[in-house]
């Protein structure tokens, strides 16, 4: 049976493509590092010639950076006021990355970056950590003030506090889960339905006729993944901003 | 009990979990559709909001979906 030999899982292995091992830790450059550099080389390539050749009338490359420069710089001022665009190059990097990184890995044989846990819980770490950072830079132990919402009543306060303390332990957690388990699921789920249109085109020609169903079901599910992609993207930047505004705002 | 039939019977019961994905996601767009209805004009304001509360509700059916995932092909 051809379908045994389909596995879903095996898109997300690594594999070390020049295995450097320094003192017991292995440094392998794996097909994780060479697509993560792609990634960077493609998001910077692209801003690089879409602003290289400015006009008044913008091309269509100019005219792409600049909706996706204005989409984030909107999105952090409206969430995170004037204040906040300090953190646009972070916020527009973070977005560029996860973005490029979700839709390269779209194409066949790609390997997705942002499939894996390790790399979305980096970013979302980076994230949480300018957030605490910052948040005690700037204004000192008031930052607590965070976890202590204005109009509770005395008896509630620990148990609210408790909570808003749980809440913020766990944002870097739900952060890169969220992105990490859409792209998984995302890409099993395609590999998955790939695999029927295989395993029904063995039955002979009933089964290729019937084959069909599962084909279409693949082609729509593409169209949903590269929305995913870049919903995800989005989301991973939504959420960037409204935790930035806490390190800004602390006051609720 | 079998390893594997316990593990197939997890993925199925995991697959449970996306049905409160889609019950609330039903609740999203139906009443996006009837505030939209009531007041046509402000309906595009809101359709990013709209899009962010389908992501990150959607995001917690793929958690089920994920562990049924994990069950069946590891």
């Amino acid at each position: 049976m051809a379908a045994d030999k389909v596995d879903p899982i095996h898109q997300f292995q690594l594999h070390p493509i020049i295995p450097i091992h320094i003192g017991g830790l292995d440094l392998s450059f794996t097909n994780s590092g060479l697509f993560m550099a792609v990634v960077v080389i493609v998001a910077s390539a692209f801003l690089y010639f879409a602003t290289s050749n400015r006009a008044l009338i913008p091309s269509r490359l100019q005219s792409l950076a600049e909706m996706a420069y204005e989409f984030i710089a909107k999105m952090l001022r409206d969430s995170a006021g004037t204040q906040g665009m300090k953190f646009f190059p972070l916020v527009f990097s973070l977005f560029m990355f996860v973005l490029v990184a979700n839709l390269l890995g779209l194409f066949p044989y790609f390997f997705t970056v942002t499939s894996h846990i390790i790399v979305t819980f980096a970013l979302a770490i980076l994230v949480i950590g300018t957030v605490i950072v910052y948040g005690f830079m700037k204004h000192g132990f008031k930052f607590l003030k965070l976890f202590v919402p204005h109009g509770i009543p005395m008896v509630l306060l620990p148990l609210v506090v408790a909570i808003e303390i749980i809440s913020f332990l766990s944002r870097p957690i739900s952060l890169s889960v969220r992105l990490f388990a859409n792209m998984l699921a995302g890409h099993i789920t395609l590999k998955v339905f790939s695999g029927f249109v295989v395993s029904l085109s063995a039955f002979g020609f009933v089964g290729v006729a019937g084959a069909v169903l599962p084909l279409a079901m693949a082609v729509a599910l593409t169209a949903l993944e590269f929305l995913v992609a870049f919903l995800q993207a989005y989301v991973f930047a939504v959420l960037t901003c409204m935790y930035l505004n806490d390190a800004l705002h602390p006051g609720h | 009990m079998d390893v594997s039939a316990a593990a197939a019977i997890g993925a199925g019961i995991a697959c449970l979990g996306m049905g409160g994905a889609g019950i609330g996601l039903g609740n999203i767009f139906g009443s996006y559709l009837a505030g939209a209805l009531r007041n046509p004009s402000a309906a595009d304001g809101q359709f990013g909001r709209l899009i962010f509360g389908f992501a990150v509700t959607e995001a917690l059916g793929i958690f089920s979906l994920l562990i049924a995932f994990l069950l069946v092909f590891k």
